[in-house]
């Protein structure tokens, strides 16, 4: 996995990261980064399209995790070099990949019935809105965007564990961690952990508990750019980069 | 047993206006492109097609949907498609949106004579409006049913005349569910070879689903995202 990693590195080059603004990528590598110190050794994750795919790039050393892609494969490898990409080899988010030592291809239906039989440790992926329950929206906006929910809709409701990686809000500075989602949903009371660049949170029965703030800000700060209640956790403490 | 034809031409020779088509591929990865441009050449109209994606716009299945041919679609993501948003907000196109997962299975049941099932994704969400749900041991479940088509058109890497097919790597997707699901199935494979040539332990899809066969040609096989890594540094 080390390889992968480092491999993964190199690419930083990437249209979909690249077209962001610096203070945006930054954003996105300590989201991404925090993220990836939840991964354990034989873990078996499905990376969202987008900000979670760069999770792969920061798998924490001596540990193997293997990457599952709805599309039918286990064990994704960094993208090709140049030349050697196969149209016979994508991932979910229908980008050029290679395959690792020990990958395995599958039908979409055996694909989602790994996911759906729950054997995928962790599901990480991004959303519009979540709320203090834990549901997640990240699929439609009625009469403005059909995109289509994909295979998020099953991750989300049988990955062991769910953990959503996005900006904290959105590009008009408006909270996207609400009291309760306004857009269509794609689970209900399904998410476990919502990391932003401000804040790593807990979604528990009783609320949002917020276990990290990032350096330099405070409760209060990430209060604000929260719409739902925030209860500070008694371990309350500073992310790490 | 005679399964082979000629071309994409004939294998879609008595496909009607009005038809139920599954199409095999995921994004433009493993999509029989021989038929879905045989289709757009012959302009069967008022299609039903069951299909994760809808290709691009102008290319796969964006051919069929920029000449008007599709008028219901049902998939999983359509992200890709600018016109078919389009289309869809002008509501010109009937458009039903499943879980992939749910979409799957159902062309899986589709194939398989069960025609229902229970699944815990999408409950608590619009997708399980209008839907039966039930609890089994403490957790909600979502009843869906089956798909069935009048044809489907899967692409796969290698295929023998009584209709055996082997995929290659993500092309599979869907191909092998939907060549189960549907009257009659038509595959396209990159070789045709003799029947006997592939061994049997590794035939993903067995040549009862299959109906009509033929080796495709000018395949593009486009890539929808081309991400390498340079050689320098590896």
């Amino acid at each position: 996995m080390e390889i992968i990693a480092k491999d993964l590195e190199a690419n930083d080059q990437r249209p979909t990261t690249m077209s962001k603004p610096a203070k945006d990528l930054d954003k996105r590598e300590r989201i991404v980064k925090r993220i990836a110190r939840e991964l354990r050794d034989g873990f078996y994750v499905n990376l969202g399209i987008g900000m979670p795919t760069l999770v792969a790039n920061h798998v924490p050393s001596g540990i193997q995790v293997v990457l599952q892609s709805e599309n039918g494969m286990l064990g994704i490898g960094p993208y090709p070099i140049e030349g050697q990409e196969d149209p016979d080899l994508i991932n979910a988010g229908k980008e050029t990949v290679s395959e690792m030592p020990g990958t395995s291809y599958f039908s979409s239906t055996d694909s989602f019935a790994m996911i759906r039989g729950g054997h995928i440790d962790l599901s990480v992926l991004g959303a519009m809105e979540v709320d203090e329950e834990g549901s997640i929206a990240n699929w439609t906006i009625p009469g403005k965007m059909i995109k289509g929910m994909g295979g998020a809709m099953d991750l989300v409701a049988s990955a062991r564990r769910v953990i959503v990686a996005m900006e904290h809000t959105t590009r008009e500075g408006q909270p996207k961690i609400l009291k309760k989602c306004t857009l269509p949903l794609t689970g209900s009371k399904v998410v476990d952990t919502i990391v932003t660049e401000m804040a790593y949170i807990r979604v528990t029965p009783t609320g949002l508990v917020l276990e990290e703030i990032a350096v330099a800000l405070t409760f209060d700060d990430v209060q604000r750019a929260t719409e739902a209640r925030l209860i500070p956790s008694p371990t309350l403490r500073t992310m790490e980069a | 047993m005679n399964k082979v034809v000629a071309n994409s031409e004939d294998a879609i020779r008595d496909v009607p206006d009005g038809s139920t088509i599954m199409i095999g591929g995921f994004g433009l990865c493993g999509i029989p492109e021989n038929l879905i441009r045989a289709l757009a050449r012959k302009g069967t109209k008022n299609l039903t097609t069951i299909s994760n994606n809808v290709g691009v716009d102008g290319y796969g299945m964006g051919l069929l949907l920029a000449a008007g041919q599709i008028h219901r679609h049902i998939g999983s993501y359509v992200g890709e498609n600018k016109l078919l948003e389009q289309m869809v907000l002008e509501k010109k196109i009937d458009l039903e949106l499943a879980p992939q997962g749910t979409f799957s299975e159902r062309i899986r049941a589709g194939g398989a004579g069960i025609p229902a099932f229970f699944t815990p994704t999408g409950f608590g969400t619009i997708v399980a409006d209008n839907k039966e749900t039930r609890d089994f041991d403490g957790r909600m479940y979502v009843m869906e049913h089956a798909l069935k088509a009048d044809f489907a058109f899967v692409k796969a890497w290698k295929g023998d005349k009584w209709g055996n097919l082997v995929y290659r790597k993500t092309a599979r997707n869907f191909n092998p569910m939907m060549a189960t699901a549907a009257k009659i199935t038509i595959a396209e494979v990159e070789y045709l070879v003799e029947v006997g040539e592939i061994d049997p332990d590794l035939v993903h899809t067995p040549g009862i689903y299959v109906k009509r066969i033929f080796q495709g040609e000018q395949y593009e096989r486009r890539i929808e995202r081309k991400t390498v890594r340079p050689v320098v540094g590896c």
